[in-house]
């Protein structure tokens, strides 16, 4: 009893060799954490790095030509004359159409895969459009390139044109010759990248459904259309608009699927038959050919812009994401 | 019509555009791979693999030097990018916790993780290419490692978030530091997971062009010297499929089938291992 | 000290007014007790009422999680255990513990148990190999693992994989072991099978364990004590606990009228 007792006496002591393993630990668990420390302070230094770099490098466009860069149209390198704006309004056009593609089908995708599809074709059918996800984008490029805009000059075009051509205020969208590449094509061509990507996201957030709460609108009747529209989707409406604004942010920033397609030209025409251009294909197309100088200087300014939007659209989607799940844990 | 009847037909409209949209999912991407196969398959013979890309106007030719210099620059990357992206999961998993330092990390690679990769060549350009003397393979793995890290990152900290805390405890309780635990416990019980990050990490920078292009450049001729420029497969498929020469349009396809069977395949290996190691 | 349960054999563990705080929430309030050297001390209770958190307390396992923090002392050899500048792998290396769910390492068998052994001592490949063997032999699981040694850990069920978990354990040689709730995850035979390896190891080692099983603690314990909403209901050896109950809450458990 007495040997308990005593107890100010400090730490235990154990063998040398033991208090020697000891002191070894300590230093190792300390060097440990400094060294996984370092490497995420690299994860987080990359990104501070690119805003820093492409707002350094920017500076001299910024510097001549002032905010007016933004919503000048002109892209004259001879005379080292240049604007943001027809890329600008290239990549808003051709990822706004994308969106008005991929969005629907996108649900219809999720929908099955979560409500109708039979159980033994849900992970096969889940599989095959998580790798239409990994499709690299310069795939996506040449296939729209040689076998979708051909097709479509051909066999669509005129008859939108006949159709929709017509039609007061939208007819001119669908004015100019059917040559196939152009913003309508670059923004199909966009959609079918980001429907997988859209639709994984949606799979998810509606799988975090509580089934009880599905099970209950069957159990008063719903039919499977009512269930989705009145309780699938407003209990995971944020999470739904977080994995759309994950694919504009894609779609924003997508490079060569738009490249090779949009036909490359900085001008705005009213058309969407027209060739156009986005920040990302002008960058593709220009930065290895720019003399240095307020040339490449604009094509910083271009890629700042194109990030500053992306990281604010990706920003909120994350946001959105995260909230969306969170209800999970609470219930 | 009464009101039941309409519910039924709205019920069978709308579950029918469903699955009309997951049949043209699936038909989009059967239509992509046919293509791929019919323009590319041809292009794949000897001298594919075994001769240089061509000069403009020659005949025949092949893409030896691109596939190398791309083997060269994903293998680089991946060198770089597994132990770096490792130990930063390691550290948001292990030590991050709520704070603020882990937050603003963990959102910067939720944001890199869709940054727009045209933008990290960019960078890399700024960085690497301005200051160091011109394009080069090194800066082509640079720009790659920035968008596989992210990947790899997150992964590792999400499996290491899986492991039960009952593991991590039995480590500690027998009297083991901290390292050992994370590195001898934690992470070989998540092996799979992780392996699987990688790989999916891989996949998704060998068919990254955007990046490539103004950092590791181009190389006509052969070369494995990575503080040159090189060659390399994404890279060549988009000049030569710009071109107006019909074997270079032919070899871009050979190349597109290449890099896409590739990436498929790491694809679904990367799913399969991560079925049977978790199903144990 | 006259109010402070008294147990008769010599003691290795004293816990002194120990009071433990999940953040602002008060898991434990002044608990005072002796564990008895080379018995069984059990400690049983309804779910909730701190019985795992004050066996979490002996190996500082808490430690782990921020916000959680012990007042009070717990004196082995003499140290408060609790002291900030004792060494916790120290403590964990003496004070072993095998948790409610088998936890194998993701390694071999073999490796296992050579894991804990190689942190705190340095032995030959053939001191090691008798080391491993002694210990599957302790935790009677020698005769079913002799010949695969090199498999996975996980590769054994769930008995088993316990059975190991207590091998790794005892193989460092410590001198307590907490045991968690260590068949509740069990079949009954696997349960049988290491209620009679606790049996046998109490002769070398002091034992402290939590169990939901009123039942096993009267089987193996030679020490029970009562716990209720975070304080010492009652303490004193397992036949009188549990045969003549001072307190009427305790009756009241162990006859099941609650809990």
């Amino acid at each position: 009893m007495s040997a308990v007792m005593n107890g100010n006496a400090g730490p235990i002591e154990f063998q040398a060799r033991q208090a020697r393993r000891v002191s070894e630990f300590k230093w190792q668990d300390t060097v440990f954490h400094r060294v996984t420390l370092l490497f995420a302070l690299i994860v987080l230094a990359a990104l501070a790095g690119i805003l820093i770099a492409l707002a350094v490098e920017a500076r001299p466009a910024f510097g001549q030509f002032g905010m007016a860069f933004l919503w000048s149209s002109v892209w004259n390198a001879p005379e080292e004359n240049f604007g943001a704006l027809s890329a600008i309004y290239g990549t808003v056009v051709t990822s706004f159409i994308a969106l008005v593609i991929a969005v629907p089908v996108s649900f219809g995708i999720a929908l099955f895969l979560t409500e109708t599809c039979p159980a033994w074709m849900r992970r096969p059918l889940g599989t095959a459009i998580e790798l239409l996800a990994g499709v690299p984008s310069i795939i996506y490029g040449i296939w729209g390139l040689f076998v979708f805009a051909p097709l479509f000059a051909k066999h669509v075009q005129p008859h939108l044109q006949a159709v929709l051509g017509g039609v007061p205020g939208i007819g001119r969208w669908f004015a100019g010759p059917p040559i196939g590449v152009g913003i309508l094509t670059a923004g199909l061509v966009l959609s079918l990248m980001v429907i997988p990507f859209v639709a994984s996201v949606m799979r998810d957030v509606f799988e975090t459904v509580p089934p009880q709460l599905k099970e209950s609108a069957y159990g008063i009747g719903c039919t499977t259309w009512e269930v989705v529209t009145c309780v699938v989707l407003p209990y995971t409406r944020v999470g739904v608009i977080g994995g759309i604004m994950l694919g504009l942010g894609r779609a924003l920033g997508e490079t060569m699927a738009v490249t090779f397609v949009i036909g490359n030209a900085n001008r705005i025409v009213g058309s969407l038959f027209a060739p156009g251009t986005s920040i990302a294909s002008t960058l593709a197309n220009e930065f290895g050919e720019a003399s240095p100088g307020l040339y490449i200087s604009a094509l910083f300014a271009l890629g700042l812009i194109l990030f500053v939007i992306t990281f604010i659209v990706l920003a909120i989607s994350r946001w959105l994401i995260r909230r969306g799940n969170a209800k999970r844990g609470t219930q | 019509m009464n009101l039941y009847s309409r519910r039924v037909l709205t019920n069978r409209i709308g579950v029918g555009l469903s699955m009309a949209a997951m049949l043209f999912g699936l038909l989009a991407l059967l239509w992509i791979l046919w293509t791929l196969i019919y323009n590319g398959f041809s292009a794949l013979n000897w001298d594919f693999f075994t001769r240089d890309t061509p000069a403009p106007g020659s005949e025949g030719g092949g893409l030896r030097n691109a596939i190398v210099g791309s083997l060269l620059i994903v293998g680089v990357t991946s060198a770089v990018s597994t132990p770096v992206g490792i130990l930063a999961g390691v550290y948001l998993a292990e030590f991050g916790g709520r704070s603020r330092f882990a937050a603003a990390t963990r959102f910067v690679t939720d944001i890199m993780l869709s940054a727009p990769s045209i933008v990290v060549g960019l960078f890399v350009y700024a960085l690497a290419v301005v200051t160091c003397g011109g394009f080069s393979g090194w800066a082509g793995s640079l720009a790659l490692s920035l968008i596989a890290i992210p990947v790899v990152v997150r992964t590792t900290e999400n499996m290491l978030l899986l492991v039960p805390g009952s593991l991590r405890e039995a480590a500690f309780a027998v009297g083991a530091p901290h390292w050992q635990v994370s590195l001898k416990v934690t992470l070989p019980a998540v092996k799979a997971g992780v392996v699987t990050g990688i790989l999916l990490a891989i996949a998704r920078i060998t068919g990254e062009t955007a990046p490539l292009l103004f950092t590791a450049l181009n190389n006509q001729f052969f070369s494995i010297d990575m503080s040159q420029p090189m060659g390399n497969l994404p890279v060549v498929i988009f000049q030569f499929a710009m071109s107006p020469y019909d074997n270079w349009v032919s070899l871009a396809w050979g190349g597109a089938l290449l890099i896409a069977l590739m990436v498929l395949t790491i694809n679904v290996l990367a799913r399969v291992l991560f079925r049977k190691r978790s199903s144990e | 000290m006259s109010d402070l349960p008294q147990t008769v054999d010599e003691n290795i563990l004293a816990v002194r007014d120990l009071s433990f705080y999940y953040g602002d929430f008060r898991g434990l309030s002044n608990v005072s007790l002796d564990i008895a050297k080379s018995k069984v001390t059990a400690f049983i209770g309804p779910s909730g009422c701190g019985k795992s958190t004050l066996l979490r307390t002996f190996n500082r396992m808490y430690d782990l999680y921020p916000g959680q923090r012990a007042e009070g002392q717990v004196l082995f050899h003499g140290r408060n255990l609790l002291d900030r500048k004792q060494d916790v792998n120290l403590v964990r290396a003496k004070i072993g513990m095998v948790f409610q769910k088998p936890t194998p390492f993701p390694m071999s068998i073999y490796e296992n148990i050579a894991f804990g052994v190689r942190l705190y001592e340095r032995l030959s490949k053939s001191e090691m190999d008798l080391r491993v063997e002694w210990a599957l032999r302790k935790a009677a699981l020698w005769e079913e693992t002799r010949n695969k040694l090199q498999q996975s850990g996980l590769s054994l069920s769930g008995g088993q994989q316990q059975r190991l978990c207590i091998a790794r354990t005892i193989a460092v040689k410590p001198e307590i072991v907490l045991l968690d709730e260590p068949t509740s995850a069990l079949d009954p035979l696997s349960t049988a099978k290491i209620e009679e390896l606790i049996n046998e190891l109490k002769s070398d080692y002091t034992i402290a364990i939590v169990t939901h099983n009123m039942q096993q603690a009267a089987r193996i314990s030679d020490y029970t004590a009562f716990m209720y909403v975070g304080e010492l209901i009652e303490f004193g050896r397992t036949n009188e606990v549990f045969v003549k109950p001072r307190c009427q809450q305790t009756e009241d458990y162990i006859t099941g009228r609650f809990g």
